[in-house]
């Protein structure tokens, strides 16, 4: 046996080794001959189908091999290497997606945290450092759908009881005001902060991509990491949206500046990797545009849910023209 | 073939016979039966009452029905960690409890408009019959499609089961503020509900993370109780506030 044919037999077991290690999948063993190597290639092989592979025989292995004997080596060594190579390519590239969308398995991969990453990705939202991307630090590998969908969730109904809570307790000393719980705003709600927290980082991503088909950029971000950086984004409003049911207007109006500082510098250093490169107006006009609607919805939220706590002096047959002049002055 | 301990080929001993060594000689003969049917040592008569409940009477259907709900109560009640609820799941006292939520909202909706004798019914933003039953409901079913995608392994049935089954002590935080707020309106109404309402929420939450934390591998065991907390939270916030002033 020449030299060639030596290395290039240590090469396959060396990729057998890999293979198996990483794949679990023999099918490309069941091709080769090993007849040379007794010992180091029984134990690799460990063929299901053979019930009796004798070490000490080597010239029998290859009756228990279910393909078909191959003729020299060189055929074996390109298939095996290109059957690896596929293998190999094929776990890099997408091995977390595998499965067809319509089956459950799927969608699990989306839900792939545990306790502490979770925890992780929330504290990387409240303490945005510039210079370190939150995607990239948090997200990169994995991506998941359960802090957004959860957050949401949990916002709607702090917003909605916070501001339930607050309208109680502002019209408290009245005698005409007549408390209703006002569970149509919980739907509302939901639909203002899943709107946002969905179709934003749709049309975000769309924009991204479009940019990205003209000008070449480093960062591009995948639709699900957008939505978890919007998702994740979000939970500063939880707290506040809890602390605005205080009834002063400079406490809500500090705790809006203070949410949309922290969760628009998010957004702003996390995205800002992406535009970089374009042009400068329309990278800076995309910063401003995320923050512009992060504020809109913050300051929403605040005018639509939450009383102003100057009413609760007046008589409620005249509170409805101020509510609405509130309304009006904050949209 | 198994063979027993001596090696093929060794005919001088004795002792260890191989162990299928006579089967060889045995041949069915036409005398022995080999078919028939297999009695259980016990009346033929009950074989046919276990073979179908359709023959029984509806009053044993029912009550054998309700004896199951009624033990599942008793297991919410005292939260131990038994098998029962999630072994034989039903869908009963989940039904029976959210129909008794939603209808005491309704009879107090009614109750309301026939007390203000008004027709601004439309302004009464408490919850409705619809609204309580599709919180409930699609909140049971959000947080169990969330359990399973984290990778629990309990089925859609029975968390639906579990989860149901413990809004019972919510349901009993209802009926006593219904009962509360027969005496007159103030403060101390108000503590008595609320303390009603947090100890009852806290229950339901002991009961259900009893049932199903088990199901959930523990490096995601909060992630999985988190939504049943929100869930139990925002029914007993409703049991709290949609009470009448």
């Amino acid at each position: 046996m020449s030299g060639g044919e030596i290395s290039s037999r240590t090469l396959q077991i060396f990729f057998l080794i890999i293979g198996r290690r990483l794949t679990g999948r023999m099918a490309a063993v069941d091709d080769l001959q090993f007849e040379e190597f007794g010992n180091a290639a029984t134990s690799l092989t460990a063929n299901p189908d053979a019930t009796t592979v004798n070490i000490e025989d080597p010239g029998e292995t290859p009756k228990h091999q279910p393909g078909s004997p191959r003729g020299s080596g060189r055929e074996e060594d390109d298939e095996l290497l290109g059957n690896d190579d596929s293998d190999k390519t094929e776990l890099l590239a997408g091995q977390k997606k595998s499965s067809p969308f319509w089956t459950f398995e799927y969608y699990q991969t989306f839900f792939d945290v545990d306790t502490y990453q979770v925890f992780d990705r929330i504290k990387g939202s409240l303490l945005p450092i510039p210079g370190k991307n939150f995607v990239r630090l948090y997200i990169r590998s994995n991506p998941d759908l359960y802090g957004p969908f959860w957050i949401c969730a949990t916002l709607v109904f702090a917003i909605a009881i916070s501001g339930n809570l607050s309208n109680f307790l502002i019209h408290l000393g009245e005698k005409t005001y007549h408390y209703v719980p006002e569970f149509r705003k919980v739907s509302i709600a939901a639909t203002i902060i899943y709107a946002y927290a969905w179709l934003v980082p749709l049309a975000l991503w769309g924009f991204l991509m479009w940019r990205n088909s003209k000008v070449m950029n480093i960062v591009s971000y995948s639709f699900l990491e957008i939505v978890c950086v919007y998702g994740y984004s979000l939970f500063i409003y939880i707290p506040t949206a809890i602390l605005w049911i205080i009834p002063q207007k400079a406490v809500r109006w500090i705790l809006v500046m203070i949410a949309l500082g922290i969760s628009g510098s998010l957004l702003a250093m996390t995205f800002w990797p992406a535009v970089r490169e374009d042009n400068r107006r329309v990278a800076l006009a995309t910063i401003v545009t995320i923050v512009l609607l992060h504020m809109l919805l913050s300051v929403g939220c605040l005018a639509y849910f939450f009383d102003a706590p100057e009413m609760d002096h007046l008589p409620t047959t005249t509170a409805t023209p101020n509510q609405t002049v509130a309304a009006a002055k904050s949209s | 073939m198994a063979e027993a301990e001596e090696s093929p080929g060794d005919p001088g001993t004795a002792s260890p016979r191989p162990l299928f060594a006579g089967l060889s000689d045995i041949s069915i003969s036409q005398d022995i039966p080999v078919e028939g049917e297999i009695t259980i040592p016990m009346r033929s008569r009950i074989r046919e009452f276990d073979s179908s409940t359709l023959n029984e009477s509806v009053r044993n259907t029912i009550m054998r029905d309700l004896k199951a709900v009624g033990k599942k109560f008793m297991h919410v009640l005292y939260p131990r960690k038994s098998n029962t609820l999630l072994r034989d799941w039903d869908l009963w006292g989940p039904l029976i409890l959210c129909v008794t939520l939603a209808f005491t909202t309704y009879i107090l909706q009614i109750f309301r408009m026939l007390q203000r004798d008004s027709a601004d019914s439309e302004k009464d933003g408490g919850p409705q019959f619809a609204e309580v039953f599709v919180i409930v409901w699609f909140g049971a079913v959000t947080i169990t499609l969330n359990s399973k995608l984290l990778g629990g392994n309990i089925s859609f049935f029975q968390s639906l089961c579990v989860l149901g089954y413990c809004i019972l002590p919510l349901t009993v935080a209802m009926l006593i503020c219904r009962l509360v707020l027969l005496a007159d309106p103030g403060p101390v109404n108000f503590m008595v509900r609320l303390f009603v309402v947090i100890v009852m929420f806290a229950w339901s939450i002991v009961a259900s993370t009893a049932f199903l934390a088990d199901s959930q591998p523990p490096n995601r065991r909060a992630l999985a109780v988190y939504p049943v907390f929100l869930f139990y939270f925002v029914i007993s916030w409703m049991i709290l506030t949609f009470t009448p002033q």
